[in-house]
């Protein structure tokens, strides 16, 4: 069974009388443990599907099934629920708490799941070790570069076990040699069995990728393997470049 | 207790602004404290000065003698007698004691140690209508009473003075040289409001004292004046008609000729001193409830300006899971922690205050335990009260819209 089945989903907004189209009977499926891109320019509602598949907005129409999960059901509480088990951020600006440190970032998914503190504090570090940071646990974001980060933030969302990454331009902010570090880090993550879905409009990124969803306009224009031209760059280490 | 610490957490990380915040509930609780406190010991004064005596008290005097128009003082007359006394205590049906007292001073003297004083002859009722106790040995009795026998009972300050730490019972005292033995000492009472010392007396019986202490007017069973004790509140005045018309019928006054004796009703003034001092008390609350008030807005105001800071943040905790409930209770929490530091250190200071007060202005202050209590939860009634908005309006954050803001 596919982990995300979409199917003829809708997005309108609505400003005024103006009626805005984001999302234009848009379908498809995400197998369990794919790497998927999706593409496309600014405006082509690449982000709004972002937004979907992430439970932080609904569709207008359509349905959109989640590991079983009907979420167009789905209350606030339990969207926030959804969001908690089942999927990990990692945005293009971090988006870490500035004041705590790297351990308490990581661990906040936990804390909303109601996980008693040592067994937390416990999976937060392995899920930083995991990510290569065990030596600065207790640094916060300010004292750490964007790669060091990026890394924390892919430890939040790994440190729930949760089946689906999102991850939105989480390049977008680094260094070609962080850059490869971090897709290195997705692609291990991909290799473990964990759904990745990555948004980007960078044709490089997508060769890490599998799979590329492209939408124009609102619509879904193409679903096709990812490019395979540079994809040898893949296997080059961030030292070589 | 996680969300305390995150609470206290993020409070510590606004230091300045958690500490003005706070302020504002500072010193509206530490100003409720301060002013009941002020209030209570006002009313406690005229407390202490009720306790004095017992409650629903009727106090007959006899009317001044009036004699070719000039009138003398109030309790100079000589028209009560022991036996309207009686009257009363017989015939009376809303009355539960009766008291008659003839009092004077004297010289008081027990082996070499020797004492001036002020001594009350009466029946054993006095006890309760003054509002007594014995604290060893017995009050003398109605026997005592009818046969004018030679007992009294002392005041604490007397058998200190008198016997130091030697026991007084059975002793004999000689009060103006006639031979009395103590039978009683009572309970000590302290001073009243007025600084008089209550526990400076001794009471003996009434018809003891008249035939061999005190002399006023010309016959020798005339009293100073009677206490009457009501039965309760509401038969006050049914008590002050019934010992009026008892008096009239005995004194064979007929109608159109002026009383004999001036009835006064303690319980009244003293109920409406105690009052306005109430008054006083609630006014002095309200009025610091205000500043409480305007704290809590301050609360309010600052939780506000927090959640629209901490938009992103808010965002980020919805990204990975929190619910609405989650982002509210952890606003909510800081409100209150907010508001019950503040109230703690308010409590601290009002408590502060009102020793201070007591201290260098000398003004009396009671600090209640019901006032602190009552500032505890009011603070936290504010936190919560004032906080509920600030962390509604966040709970219903949209979590892109949220994730979106710089």
């Amino acid at each position: 069974m596919a982990i995300i089945e979409v199917k003829n989903l809708v997005k309108i907004y609505k400003t005024g009388d103006i009626e805005l189209r984001a999302l234009n009977d848009v379908s498809f499926k995400i197998e369990r443990g794919e790497f998927v891109c999706v593409m496309g320019p600014s405006g082509s509602g690449k982000s709004t599907m972002m937004n979907i598949l992430g439970c932080l907005d609904v569709a207008s129409s359509g349905s959109y099934e989640l590991d079983g999960i009907n979420v167009k059901t789905q209350n606030r509480a339990e969207l926030a629920d959804v969001r908690n088990h089942k999927l990990g951020f990692v945005f293009q600006g971090f988006n870490l708490l500035p004041k705590v440190d790297a351990v308490e970032n990581v661990e906040l998914p936990l804390l909303y799941r109601g996980v008693a503190s040592a067994k937390r504090r416990k999976a937060a570090v392995e899920a930083l070790e995991r990510v290569g940071l065990g030596q600065r646990l207790h640094h916060r974001p300010s004292q750490m570069s964007g790669g060091q980060q990026q890394r924390v933030a892919i430890a939040r969302a790994i440190v729930g076990r949760a089946p689906i990454i999102l991850a939105d331009e989480p390049t977008g902010n680094l260094d070609t040699k962080t850059t490869v570090e971090i897709m290195n880090i997705f692609t291990e993550l991909h290799k473990e069995g964990i759904t990745v879905i990555l948004v980007t409009h960078e044709p490089d990124i997508a060769t890490w990728s599998e799979r590329v969803l492209r939408f124009r306009d609102g619509q879904l224009i193409a679903d096709e393997a990812a490019p395979k031209g540079v994809q040898l760059d893949n296997e080059v280490k961030p030292e070589d470049i | 207790m996680e969300i305390i610490k995150t609470a206290l957490r993020s409070l510590l990380g606004n230091r300045t602004r958690s500490i003005l915040t706070m302020l504002g509930i500072i010193i509206g609780v530490g100003a409720v404290i301060t002013m009941v406190a002020i209030g209570r010991g006002a009313a406690q004064q005229v407390e202490g000065f009720v306790a004095g005596f017992g409650s629903n008290l009727i106090i007959v005097f006899p009317a001044p003698p009036n004699s070719s128009g000039a009138r003398g003082a109030a309790g100079s007359g000589a028209t009560l007698t022991l036996d309207d006394s009686n009257a009363i205590a017989n015939e009376s049906f809303s009355i539960q004691n009766v008291a008659p007292e003839a009092n004077g001073s004297a010289q008081v003297i027990y082996g070499n140690s020797n004492w001036s004083t002020s001594f009350t002859g009466s029946t054993p009722e006095i006890l309760n209508v003054r509002n007594l106790e014995i604290e060893q040995g017995a009050c003398f009795s109605d026997a005592d009473v009818r046969s004018a026998a030679k007992v009294c009972v002392l005041g604490p300050t007397v058998v200190k003075e008198l016997f130091g730490y030697a026991d007084p019972i059975d002793a004999v005292i000689r009060i103006r040289n006639i031979p009395f033995r103590v039978v009683g000492v009572l309970k000590a009472k302290g001073a009243n409001s007025f600084g008089q010392d209550q526990d400076d007396v001794i009471f003996l019986p009434i018809t003891t004292a008249q035939r061999r202490l005190v002399r006023f007017g010309t016959r020798v069973d005339s009293v100073r004046r009677i206490n009457v004790q009501a039965r309760d509140r509401d038969s006050l005045t049914a008590a002050q008609d019934e010992v009026k018309a008892i008096l009239r019928q005995r004194h064979k006054l007929t109608e159109g000729v002026p009383d004999d004796f001036n009835i006064r009703d303690l319980t009244e003034a003293l109920e409406n001193a105690e009052s306005s001092a109430e008054v006083m008390s609630i006014l002095l609350g309200a009025v610091a409830s205000i500043s409480l008030l305007v704290g809590g807005i301050g609360i309010m105001n600052i939780m506000l300006v927090s959640v629209s800071e901490r938009t992103r943040e808010i965002g980020i905790r919805m990204a990975v899971g929190a619910r609405p409930s989650n982002v509210r209770v952890q606003f909510l929490t800081e409100a209150v922690v907010l508001s019950l530091l503040g109230g703690a250190i308010g409590i601290a200071s009002g408590v502060g205050i009102s020793k201070a007060i007591t201290e260098f202005i000398k003004w009396p202050t009671l600090i209640s335990p019901e006032s602190i209590l009552i500032a505890v939860g009011f603070s936290a009634a504010v936190g919560v009260f004032f906080g509920f908005w600030p962390a509604y309006k966040a709970s219903r954050l949209d979590p892109i819209d949220a994730l979106r803001t710089e």
